[in-house]
């Protein structure tokens, strides 16, 4: 055995058995109930909720992916940097605002919130499945992570894969959301370290920052600095990106798992400490250009693993490998936990045992847990695992799909439920059809390529657009249009269980 | 205003709530939340940062100035924090 692939299952092996005392750890009287199971006792203060949430976002899959795309398609791969800074600032409100209302009424889930604040149960189903669509290909990628990692030990198969996701869900069975919370110290700590060693170390191994970015230069052209015809691309992918991450439901579990208004606050302002790490991490792919680094069979997933194993004395790599592998666990747990908790309030409880105990709702999301691991797993290994990769794009433009009755029913209670409905279906159809126009000329696919929707579609300019964007605008239009219909032809509305007072509620 | 502020946490929730809503205090915080603006757009500007020149240590303009919006941001943050506090 190698001494990377030494120094990776032991630090594996550390976290595993970190998942499993998780549950003694700030432990309940009882687990059986969601808000200890799902939102680790809705009590998490600043520093475990900065780890909880900065390990939620920042996946192993960001770690693997963003700098292979800067290594291939260059600056329009730096667009996470103006995502991840603006997506604070974006959030600051309306996230106090979905803490106290959440708080007043117990709510777990976005669509719980919606239930309450539109009165329709449909709505609420739209909001529970558009989140574990969009959930799903999620926690698939981060098996696409950890297979990077291993694919760069000289490991194969897909044993070692299932153990680690059979490991993964078994402590996430027993200890709900601590075991992720407890996780992400070590994940976090370990990202931190090999991303300062590898500023330190690999710079001036390549000739410095200069050499670097000359590098770059040199083999990407004009792809170093944005075209003209992509900037509206960049800008309205930034916007979009940074609208959608925190409606995402497992963002949303790990904000409700605070304990009150000033610990998010706080996390808004600390949070971007990770987006400089992120740009750091982008920029690998860079380092990685001037390393002269060639993909492993030209997937570009095995660029950085590549660069630290020829950069990194073997036990080094082996810690920078955990980094990542440790890494696909947090957000997978997190999101696992997450889409468990919509199958249990707003499906199971809501459509087949409305009087269903806290305890048995604990049940019930436990094993849905499992579920949605395994579907996950199957994802990955019996499809091929481009299709997650495609559908986590589509992902992103279908959870847009929530913001008028998620973001926005935080502020107005305004739109009709019926217009949220019909914008629903709307922006999704548009969504879609525009994803389909999508080539990708990389891997010869003429569908689905990608999220940069090409304006001359529609007999205007040729540039291109972020989908998502362009899709909740639809939605937007549609909703606001149906309201007015429904208002003036008088259709019966809703009603509002929530107070003005509820959103601003603290403890 | 510190002093305000102090005599306000320290009542209860339902009792400040009551204060939140009812309006001339708050709106003073309020003001405050139009700074989270600055950081919003200013990323968004790619004719401010799309070009090479000017050099800090080597990283060109579009990656540097990029890298530095997120310490805006979390100065901006930051500042409604503070001055938000417990509201």
């Amino acid at each position: 055995m190698t001494v990377q692939l030494a120094v990776f299952i032991v630090l594996f092996a550390v976290v595993a058995v970190m998942g499993f005392v998780a549950a003694r750890w700030r432990r309940p009287a009882s687990m059986e109930h969601l808000d200890e199971w799902g939102l680790g006792g809705r009590n998490f203060g600043g520093w475990v909720t900065w780890f909880l949430i900065g390990g939620d976002l920042y996946t192993a899959y960001t770690f693997v992916a963003v700098p292979a795309l800067m290594f291939a398609a260059g600056a329009a791969g730096f667009f996470a940097m103006p995502y991840t800074v603006l997506t604070y600032p974006l959030v600051f409100i309306p996230l106090i605002r979905l803490w106290s209302v959440s708080h007043k009424h117990g709510f777990v889930t976005p669509a719980d919130f919606v239930r309450a604040r539109f009165g329709s149960p449909m709505l609420a189903l739209l909001v529970a499945i558009t989140g574990i669509v969009a959930t799903m290909p999620y926690i698939a990628l981060q098996l696409v992570g950890i297979e990077a990692v291993l694919k760069a030990m000289g490991v194969t198969g897909d044993a070692p894969l299932i153990i680690a996701f059979a490991i993964l869900a078994a402590y996430t069975y027993q200890s709900g959301l601590r075991a992720p919370a407890l996780i992400a110290f070590v994940k976090d700590a370990l990202i931190y370290i090999v991303i300062i060693a590898a500023i330190v170390v690999i710079p001036s191994e390549l000739g410095g920052w200069h050499g670097i970015f000359d590098a770059a230069s040199g083999k990407l052209g004009p792809k170093f600095l944005l075209a003209p015809k992509s900037q509206l691309q960049y800008i309205t992918l930034a916007f979009g990106s940074g609208l959608a991450l925190f409606l995402y439901p497992h963002t949303q579990t790990g904000v409700l798992a605070s304990k009150n208004r000033d610990v998010i606050k706080r996390n808004m302002a600390a949070l971007p400490a990770y987006s400089l790490v992120l740009g750091l991490i982008a920029l690998l792919g860079y380092m990685a250009i001037a390393a002269g680094i060639k993909p492993d069979h030209g997937d570009l997933s095995t660029v950085v693993p590549l660069l630290f194993d020829k950069m990194f004395p073997p036990w080094f790599a082996g810690v920078a490998f955990a980094a990542i592998g440790i890494g696909a666990l947090v957000p997978a747990a997190i999101m696992s936990i997450a889409a468990a908790n919509l199958l249990t309030r707003n499906v199971y409880v809501e459509f087949v045992r409305p009087d269903a105990s806290p305890a048995q709702q604990a049940r019930v999301s436990k094993a849905a847990s499992l579920f949605v691991k395994l579907g996950a797993l199957l994802c990955v290994l019996a499809i091929d695992p481009q299709f997650s990769i495609d559908l986590q794009l589509i992902g992103g433009v279908i959870i847009l799909q929530t913001l008028p009755s998620v973001g926005l029913g935080l502020f107005t209670r305004w739109p009709h439920r019926t217009g949220l409905v019909a914008g629903w279906f709307a922006g999704m159809a548009a969504g879609i059809w525009m994803l389909y126009t999508v080539p990708n000329p990389a891997t010869h696919h003429a569908h689905f390529g990608g999220s940069a929707f090409n304006l001359s579609h529609l007999g205007g300019p040729d540039i291109t657009i972020y989908v998502g964007f362009v899709a909740v605008t639809v939605n937007l239009i549609v909703t606001a249009a149906g309201t007015a219909i429904a208002r003036a032809a008088g259709w019966h509305d809703g009603v509002d269980a929530t107070a003005g007072a509820d959103y601003h509620v603290d403890r | 205003m510190a002093g305000r502020r102090r005599n306000l946490t320290a009542i209860s929730p339902v009792a400040r709530q009551h204060v939140v809503t009812a309006g001339h205090y708050y709106d003073a915080a309020v003001r405050w939340y139009w700074l989270l603006l600055v950081p919003i757009v200013l990323p968004l500007v790619t004719v401010v940062y799309n070009r090479v020149e000017p050099r800090l240590f080597g990283f060109p303009l579009f990656y540097w100035l990029q890298l530095a919006y997120v310490f805006l941001g979390c100065g901006v943050c930051f500042i409604v924090y503070r001055k938000t506090r417990g509201r």
